[in-house]
């Protein structure tokens, strides 16, 4: 039995926590949520991609390191307990995912090199909820995409469209073309980047088999489902301990709030959250390591489990500092907007909770 | 990661395994049938049995030194002994307090004639053990126990009363937590006794509960003499001795306690309607399931967390300690949704209902225990909030005070 990161994998987090601890305060969080023509935080994605962060997962045929997804997963971490605004998710989670699973080698050589260095972006493009899917034609790609978390930052996209004919598949746009305006958007994170995406005629090609690309995300997202309960983990654990630093230091009625069982009860509460999400997302992945038959079901649990773990935190952690909490000076918002987002950006739990029963209901009908 | 046997490991397991082939259904092939009931005598034979077995095989005492008729065997081993054994529906109960938690306190703080007396004897099953601290006014504030001790000559003469005593019937010894001094402030007034169960003045008498049966028992002592040669540890140290006792307790009790969870809920929403269509086809009877399935499922993952630590040789971490705190509570609500889905019907036992539905039953009633025994939800909230995150304990406003002149 072998249910625990490694020491290797061990030291390769605590690296990037120092890292991140140097290039992403959370004073850079604050700067990136602050000022509007700041997509991202260059400093924290560069510490990223100068430990290999990004490429840990991309074979090394490819420019990445070949290391694995148990690195990519403790790194996911390292990145969701600095809060770092960075294209990490977008990027590495979907898009270099996404050419990994369908990309010819063509399209692999010529992307993910770049993505696994960081030297440019990538995200995800996904019109499903849209009333008109964007449409597909002789090579040009034409409809409008929003929300898509990444894509201001973002060089290439892997965008699902329409052809003729209705099948619905994966392409690849370069977006750096006259075909593509971009639109930021506000959301409920200013700390992370979202943008529309408006493709008129703009050059794509397409990745993987006509008609697959709904499957394909569908796969993608669950992967991608697992690397981000990692960095909610990791958002919800400093979220918790932060609440516990300020519970152990602001007195009322003559004591530490600490120490009054409202406030310790509470705590233990979103500490028991956490070990659950945490377990749920070491068990994502071994499944992510080793491509399990229950991805789908480790990737749901993993999902709601940190989901509702960091809501949890972030809430408490406001809840616990009193009136302090709400200012905009107090850096508690800071983990309730991340919280917020991440639990939106691939779907929400009300999806994936129903997923998860789906999966139940079907493993127990055998 | 990965999720098999170590080489070392593997074969080890395939060891137990053979060795439980060979031995275990001959030892119990009388409770085969697990719809026998079986008198208090036989029960107790049967389990006796099976332990002097176990023992003489090496298997009971694993971890403990051979003088003790153990192997020194690493706790990774210990775990996947019981893990084997677990799939033969092992009787034993009657021994768990005994070999989890009284023998390795007897050793760890008893003199070398308690340990030559006492250690072989219990880990072998030929002594049965209870615990003897709880008493009816003092459960979580168990440093407040008021069963007295008083020395007389090279005795003590012991009178008060406890109570939530398992298998105190059928125990031969138990470990008696007194207040040998009243003047004294609570926690350091105590002392800990080995307690001949058989002995004069000791009444046992079994506690009726709100499910009917009496698994628990109050244990009544009228002037009853211990000799001063079975005090475990000082005079005055009562209290650390039951720290430790309680320390063994928690981490043995919350994984599998019977209740119902996913899967059965999973069959009884799909052949029940809600609505008019089937209840595992409703939105709130499928995220309920859902919850569930997470909770369940992530104890087991911290179970193989533990036993990751204990494969490498660390100590399993603080996190295991929310295991009782979820699947009590879990179980509770379990049985209240499996009511649910049966609509009215769900006001119905196992005797109009059919005997699986005992396991619901079981979970209404015991879900409610099991909030409470060995650690409430409470303390253990207490025990998260200051052993892992480092809180404050909770101001005792009676820590200093001589115990006799606490408001009773």
């Amino acid at each position: 039995m072998d249910f625990d990161f490694s020491a290797d994998q061990k030291m390769f987090r605590d690296q990037v926590r120092r890292a991140m601890e140097g290039a992403c305060p959370l004073r850079e969080v604050r700067r990136v949520l602050e000022s509007a023509a700041v997509a991202v935080s260059d400093d924290a994605w560069t510490a990223l991609c100068e430990l290999g962060a990004p490429a840990a997962a991309i074979p090394a045929a490819y420019g990445g390191l070949g290391a694995g997804y148990y690195e990519l997963c403790v790194a996911a971490e390292e990145a969701g307990r600095a809060l770092a605004p960075t294209g990490f998710g977008p990027s590495i989670f979907l898009a270099a995912e996404a050419l990994l699973a369908a990309g010819d080698e063509p399209q692999k050589s010529e992307w993910l090199p770049r993505l696994a260095s960081g030297e440019i972006t990538g995200c995800l493009a996904d019109a499903s909820l849209a009333p008109r899917w964007p449409r597909y034609a002789r090579g040009q790609l034409s409809g409008a995409y929003a929300p898509v978390p990444g894509g201001r930052a973002a060089a290439v996209a892997v965008a699902l469209a329409e052809e003729d004919g209705g099948a619905r598949s994966l392409f690849l746009v370069d977006l750096r073309q006259a075909g593509v305006t971009r639109a930021d958007l506000v959301s409920v994170d200013p700390s992370r980047d979202v943008a529309k995406l408006e493709f008129s005629g703009a050059a794509a090609t397409r990745l993987g088999p006509s008609g697959d690309g709904a499957a394909i995300a569908q796969r993608i997202r669950e992967r991608a489902a697992i690397l981000t309960a990692f960095e909610q983990v990791g958002g919800a654990e400093r979220a918790l301990y932060m609440a516990r630093d300020y519970a152990l230091q602001r007195h009322a009625f003559g004591r530490p709030i600490g120490s009054y069982q409202a406030i310790k009860h509470k705590l233990a509460n979103v500490y028991i959250k956490l070990e659950i999400a945490r377990t749920h997302a070491y068990y994502g992945a071994w499944a992510l390591a080793t491509d399990a038959a229950d991805l789908p079901l480790a990737a749901a649990a993993a999902r709601v489990s940190a989901t509702e773990a960091f809501a949890f935190a972030a809430q408490e952690n406001i809840q616990t500092h009193g009136g302090i909490g709400f200012t905009w000076e107090a850096d508690c918002h800071l983990f309730y907007r991340r919280a917020r987002f991440l639990a939106l950006e691939l779907g929400s739990s009300l999806v994936w909770k129903e997923r998860l029963a789906a999966e139940l209901q079907q493993r127990n009908a055998h | 990661m990965d999720f098999n046997d170590t080489p070392e490991e593997a074969a080890f397991r395939a060891e137990a395994r053979a060795w439980l082939e060979a031995n275990a259904p001959s030892a119990w092939g009388e409770m085969a049938d697990r719809n026998v009931a079986l008198s208090d005598e036989q029960f107790v034979a049967i389990s006796k049995a099976w332990q002097a077995r176990k023992f003489d095989a090496g298997y009971s005492a694993l971890a403990w030194p051979p003088e003790f008729g153990g192997r020194n065997a690493s706790r990774i081993q210990e775990v996947i002994y019981r893990q084997e054994e677990a799939r033969y529906a092992p009787p034993g109960g009657i021994f768990s307090i005994g070999i989890d938690i009284e023998i390795p306190i007897v050793h760890a703080f008893g003199t070398a004639d308690q340990r030559e007396r006492y250690v072989k004897r219990g880990l072998r099953g030929e002594e049965i053990w209870c615990q003897l601290f709880s008493e009816p006014a003092a459960g979580s504030d168990v440093a407040g126990i008021r069963t007295s001790a008083v020395r007389d000559g090279d005795t003590w003469v012991v009178s008060g009363q406890k109570i939530w005593t398992s298998w105190a019937h059928f125990s031969d010894f138990g470990t008696l937590l007194v207040r040998t001094d009243p003047h004294a402030p609570k926690h350091k007034g105590l002392s800990m006794f080995v307690l001949d169960m058989k002995a004069p003045g000791v009444t046992v008498r079994p506690v009726k509960q709100m499910t009917g049966g009496s698994e628990f028992n109050e244990v009544f002592f009228d002037e009853v003499r211990i000799p001063e040669s079975q005090l475990l540890g000082a005079v005055g140290d009562g209290w650390k001795v039951a720290v430790a006792t309680l320390m063994h307790e928690r981490s043995s009790v919350g994984l599998g306690l019977g209740f119902v969870d996913y899967e059965e809920l999973i069959g009884i929403a799909g052949r029940t309607t809600l609505g008019g269509r089937p209840s595992l086809e409703d939105g709130r009877v499928r995220e309920r399931i859902a919850d569930m399935y997470l909770n369940t499922r992530a104890l087991t993952l911290l179970a193989f967390r533990a036993q990751t630590a204990l494969s490498r040789g660390e100590t399993p971490g603080p996190e295991q300690s929310i295991t009782k705190a979820v699947s009590a509570a879990q179980g509770q609500q379990a049985s209240y949704l499996a009511m649910d889905l049966m609509d009215r019907a769900g006001l119905l036992t196992a005797e109009s209902l059919g005997e699986a539905w005992g396991a619901v039953s079981h979970s209404w009633a015991w879900g409610a225990a099991m909030r409470i025994a060995g650690g409430s939800d409470e303390i253990l909230r207490n025990i998260l909030a200051e052993r892992v995150l480092g809180l404050p304990g909770d101001i005792r406003v009676d820590k200093t005070l001589p115990f006799d002149q606490l408001p009773a």
